[in-house]
């Protein structure tokens, strides 16, 4: 009984430690970040594309626009292998092989960045500057890997979604001599929507949360990109190739932009969590 | 008169364990034919035979032959998707689409082919008229079929069948899931489907049996005991078995 009590009393402290750690680190970032958004003016940092730290200018426009661009081509690649590779193992492969391949795509997930972001340099990267043109560092470069890293989470997700549909709802389409295609795109792609939705978004916080592979294969330079051939810089790439050296004002600007991605990807994961509330409170209506 | 359905000497495996025995059942049509018996005597597992749904699932060997029109149905130029068309089912639960009322019954028309949006609606009219559902629900054809009540939904099923034209109309033990109230309605639903459609009603329900159908099968152990008409059947039964079953000695 005694015991009992002091393990709970030490987990409480071990959890309201976690939480207060996590607090402090968000009030940390903000104090550090927001005074350089509110001296600058909110239009002038988030919608000027000239970022000259040195004269100091802080603009992060292109690099939202980087973000943006590369997350966007990531979730196009991923979505349409990572949902593809869903509805082949719940819905066209034996149970015996989804059983097997869903945990290996999960293992993709725990491959160091670093590596994703060495393989596209070395194969990707020439691949797109001989075949395609342009430095090879790239938008559609950045995309790709990204596509890859994110396959995991959207694979994983949507294969959860997919399963998660009650049984009978196939059975009832089958019985109406639908195919097994049809049964999926009309019926199981409906019923599995909010979790594929929420599999879309976590893959898309990922995205534009991943750093070291991006810096790798971007290119990195400062300017809106005029296509998919043409290398960007990310907000995270941003943080990472600058805070090493940056005092004063630049500093604050890099904490700002830290203070961008957390509202982005904080926004992200809301909206994730309600809409898998959402299809949780649908499937305990059937 | 000529039979809708027919099996002969089919047997069913699942795995190792043989579900059904030398099975002999005959369909007429335009009737409505109960399998009644104890519970899991392979009423559902020969039900499922006939419109091929057994073969879903895994390790499942069947020998013998089943006839629809005096064809086998498992010849190669009866294709599987208009099979099940011909011969629909009706399951235990509900399973009306997580789509709305008109995408649920305008669903097996659009899969096998008909997109005229003018025509689905007169489709979707007929087939929600055909089960009475349409006074109710004429103005909800755009809400989600979830939302109805357990006997809506099951009527909703049988508006989803009626949409493709079948032949059969399987039903396994389609009242488990209603009231009372909703059973007595459904029934007299069946009873007015059997003008067009042969109807097949798996049921352990003895009382339900003898309201609804005209022609009686008894099961056991994957045998098929005795077939008749009802009348028959429940008052003056030929085996033993079927005796002691209908008095009620087993459970
Ligand atoms: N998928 C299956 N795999 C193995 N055995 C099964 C399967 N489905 C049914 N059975 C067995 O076949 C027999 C008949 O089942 P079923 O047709 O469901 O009976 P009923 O519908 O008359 O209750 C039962 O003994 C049951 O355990
Ligand atoms: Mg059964």
């Amino acid at each position: 009984m005694k015991k009992d009590k002091i393990i709970a009393a030490i987990l409480t402290v071990t959890a309201l430690s976690a939480i207060s750690g996590l607090a402090l680190i968000t009030i940390f970032i903000f104090r550090e970040g927001m005074p350089i958004i509110l001296r600058t003016g909110g239009g002038e940092f988030f919608l000027s594309a000239d970022w000259r730290p040195r004269d100091g200018s802080f603009g992060i426009f292109s690099m939202i626009i980087g973000s943006l661009a590369v997350t966007a081509g990531a979730m196009v690649i991923g979505m349409i292998f990572g949902l593809g590779l869903a509805i082949v193992l719940t819905q066209f492969a034996p149970p015996s092989l989804a059983a097997v391949l869903k945990p290996v795509v999960e293992l993709l997930a725990g491959i160091p960045s670093v590596v994703y972001g060495f393989m596209g340099v070395v194969t990707l990267v020439p691949l797109i500057r001989n075949r395609l043109g342009g430095p090879g560092l790239s938008v559609l470069a950045a995309s790709i890997v990204l596509g890859i890293m994110v396959l995991p989470t959207v694979t994983s997700i949507s294969v959860d979604a997919l399963q998660a549909v009650p049984r009978s709802f196939w059975e009832g389409s089958i019985a109406l001599g639908a195919t097994r295609w049809q049964t999926t795109r009309m019926v199981m792609l409906k019923a599995a929507r909010s979790g594929i939705v929420a599999a879309a978004i976590l893959g898309m916080g990922r995205a534009v949360g991943e750093t070291m592979a991006v810096i790798m294969v971007a290119g990195n330079s400062i300017e809106i990109p005029g296509s998919i051939l043409a290398p960007t810089r990310t907000l995270t790439s941003n943080i990472a190739l600058e805070m090493g050296y940056a005092s004063g004002a630049h500093r604050e600007a890099l904490f700002a932009t830290g203070v961008t991605l957390f509202v982005i990807i904080m926004i992200l994961n809301c909206v994730a969590l309600s809409v898998s509330r959402r299809s949780a409170r649908e499937r305990s209506f059937r | 008169m000529e039979l809708k359905m027919e099996t002969r000497q089919l047997n069913l495996f699942y795995g190792g364990f043989q579900a059904l025995r030398d099975v002999n059942l005959q369909i007429k049509p335009r009737e409505i034919t109960a399998i009644i018996g104890p519970s899991g005597c392979g009423k559902s597992t020969l039900l499922r035979c006939l419109n091929r749904m057994n073969e879903l699932i895994r390790n499942v060997r069947t020998t013998g032959q089943i006839l629809l029109d005096g064809r086998d149905i498992h010849d190669q130029a009866m294709e599987l998707t208009s099979l099940r068309r011909r011969v629909g089912m009706v399951f235990q639960r509900p399973n009306p689409f997580p789509l709305s009322v008109f995408d649920n019954v305008a669903y097996g028309p659009r899969v096998h082919g008909t997109t005229d949006g003018a025509k689905l609606q007169a489709i979707v009219e007929n087939a929600l008229r055909a089960t009475d559902l349409w006074n109710e629900l004429k103005d909800r054809r755009n809400s989600p079929a979830l939302a109805l009540s357990p006997e809506q939904q099951q009527r909703l099923c049988i508006s989803r069948l009626v949409a493709v034209e079948p032949e059969v109309l399987l039903m396994d033990e389609p009242c488990s899931a209603l009231d009372p109230i909703a059973t007595a309605r459904v029934e007299e639903l069946m009873r007015e489907l059997a003008h067009s459609y042969a109807i097949v009603i798996v049921t352990h329900n003895m009382q339900q049996a003898a309201r609804v159908s005209s022609e009686t099968v008894f099961m056991l152990l994957g045998d098929l005991v005795e077939a008749g008409r009802t009348a028959r059947i429940f008052e003056n039964p030929r085996d033993k078995r079927t005796e002691e079953y209908i008095s009620g000695r087993y459970g």
